[in-house]
């Protein structure tokens, strides 16, 4: 399963002897380089990738962690598991980089459970590594040892969050934790901890590559780089895409064939609800962030079932540990069914887009906060047609 | 239990610590395992994996409860866990569990009398470009149509 369009960073002639050029060079080169290329975390929070690494280099510890966040678990999100199965020497050279830049001698690819399949495939490219000396002690004759162990999850959106995967990884329920400390700060055991998503590390080694300078040039001046999407739905050609940061979601929609769009949702079941008269904003940081996420809806589609779906999910996955999550989510989603039965009236919906406010600010962790966002912008954009029907 | 059963069991387990480690962060892929092998973790193997690590045992009943994944009770030779996701749910996953419920006489979240199959919802398996997609035990079916559905159990022996 390859990228569909044309890829653009995600090219393999871009990964070139980016691996062995940083780790020949000064760790602190590395940092610096990703730093100047303007890279932010592609799991959909945005937080610069060379500010992070920067904190974990210049922390003071005795042992340091680099982990792969590769719980992609945010509904209509797939293309870690492009990342993870094709390009999975990239990902491990861009984990053993970030090892390297930061001082770190272990890391760990945090596998969602749904993915197991994979588990085979990976440890294989990591044994191959270890024989090609590439893992291991003295990588590249230089001073520098680092292993990377994959460790499964089994079934928990919320460890898809850094903190409750941490938790996890220590053997506990996946709970997110207060934030701050950041895991750069207290992460894996107590110790400095980098967590970047899949898609972040696979970039690393072709930024050190092709130099910042490189990169910058592609996508916004907020959002530089591309990000890959993940797109299902009413559409005719479902799969990956890599777009540039900046690119609108009418011309996106285009390149995929919908027709008859009604709304598009980005970002996730977490992400906003876009109407067909804001097709034209743009897929960036600075306006319609997402983490890769993209589900297209036609206009057969009655946005009540969809919002009902998203609920549904949010009062599974929520761990329970906060109270505006876990009661927040309940409260919407008995909203959504007074709706349907009619029995909701425009006071108590209005009291309901209030409650979602609150999650957002309230939440402990970005699943709580986020998982008002379907039911605000759908309420919002597609509240009168919802009510037209069942009011 | 049987005691044969049970001492296989803690026999198992112990093994399970020497290579996977006694500390709190082996509790996980300790329990994947045992869920592995004998589709269950039960309340006999929750209790030998807290004395081996030294834990209370309630806490490892928290996590075997927290995750999706694992279960306390015996499951059926396949589970099977059809995705409920929006992408899924959009290409008519409502069809695919109405063939399923039809076929195996049981709805969702019961199990047949031969605990031969179970029928189960799971959140998004990533799979939104190929559904409905389904899970059964640890293989990914895609792209499911109620007459792959029938093919399938067809299949499975």
């Amino acid at each position: 399963m390859p990228i569909l369009n044309k890829p653009i960073i995600f090219d393999r002639n871009n990964f070139g002897n980016g691996f062995e050029k940083g780790i020949k060079g000064r760790p602190i080169d590395i940092v610096l380089e990703i730093r100047e290329s303007g890279l932010k975390g592609r799991g959909g929070a945005g937080f610069p990738t060379g500010t992070k690494w920067m904190l974990a280099a210049t922390a003071v510890s005795p042992k340091k962690y680099v982990i792969c966040n590769a719980d992609e678990g945010e509904p209509g999100t797939f293309k870690d598991r492009l990342l993870l199965t094709e390009y999975t020497d990239e990902l491990l050279q861009g984990m053993i980089l970030c090892g390297y830049a930061i001082g770190a001698k272990e890391g760990y690819i945090y596998l969602r459970g749904e993915y197991e399949y994979m588990l085979s495939h990976i440890n294989g490219v990591i044994n191959k590594f270890h024989e090609e000396g590439k893992l291991g002690k003295g990588i590249f004759g230089k001073n520098f040892d680092f292993d990377i162990s994959v460790r499964l999850g089994s079934g928990a959106y919320v460890c898809g969050e850094e903190s409750a995967l941490i938790e996890s990884l220590e053997g506990h329920r996946g709970e997110p934790r207060n934030r701050p400390p950041y895991p750069v700060n207290t992460g894996y055991m107590g110790y400095p901890t980098v967590v970047n998503n899949v898609e972040t590390l696979v970039s690393v080694p072709i930024i050190i590559n092709k130099g910042a300078e490189w990169f910058r040039n592609i996508g916004t001046e907020k959002s530089r780089g591309t990000k890959l999407l993940s797109i299902s739905g009413d559409v005719e050609r479902p799969g990956i895409y890599e777009v540039p940061f900046g690119t609108k979601i009418i011309d996106m929609l285009e390149m995929v064939r919908a027709k008859d769009t009604k709304a598009v949702q980005i970002g996730g079941a977490s992400g906003i609800c876009i109407p067909e008269e804001e097709l034209h904003r743009n897929l960036s940081f600075e306006d319609v962030p997402t983490g890769g996420s993209i589900i297209v809806f036609n206009k057969s589609r009655d946005m009540l079932k969809i919002l009902k779906n998203f609920m549904e999910f949010f009062t599974e996955e929520s761990c329970g540990q906060c109270t505006p999550c876990r009661v927040g989510n309940k409260k919407l989603l008995d909203g959504v069914n007074m709706i349907e039965q009619g029995k909701c009236s425009v006071k108590y919906l209005r009291e309901l887009i209030d409650l979602g406010r609150t999650m957002q600010v309230s939440s402990k962790c970005g699943l709580g906060q986020s998982s008002p966002n379907p039911f605000i912008t759908i309420m919002t954009h597609f509240g009168d047609e919802i009510l037209a029907e069942h009011y | 239990m049987l005691a044969s059963e049970v001492s296989a069991l803690n026999e198992e387990i112990q093994e399970l610590v020497q290579t996977l480690g006694n500390g709190r962060q082996a509790l996980m892929p300790i329990l994947q395992h045992i869920q592995r092998k004998h589709g269950y973790i039960s309340a006999h193997a929750q209790q030998e994996v807290a004395r081996l690590l030294k834990i209370h045992p309630v806490e490892v009943d928290g996590v075997v409860t927290f995750y999706a994944f694992f279960r306390k009770g015996r499951r059926a030779k396949y589970n099977i866990r059809l995705c409920q996701t929006i992408s899924c749910d959009l290409m008519n996953k409502d069809g695919i569990a109405k063939t399923f419920e039809r076929e195996l006489g049981i709805k969702f979240g019961e199990v047949t009398k031969d605990e031969k199959y179970s029928l189960e919802f799971i959140s998004c398996l990533g799979m939104c470009d190929q559904g409905p997609a389904m899970l059964i035990n640890n293989e990914v079916y895609t792209n499911l149509t109620p007459r792959k559905v029938v093919d399938i159990l067809n299949s499975l022996k």
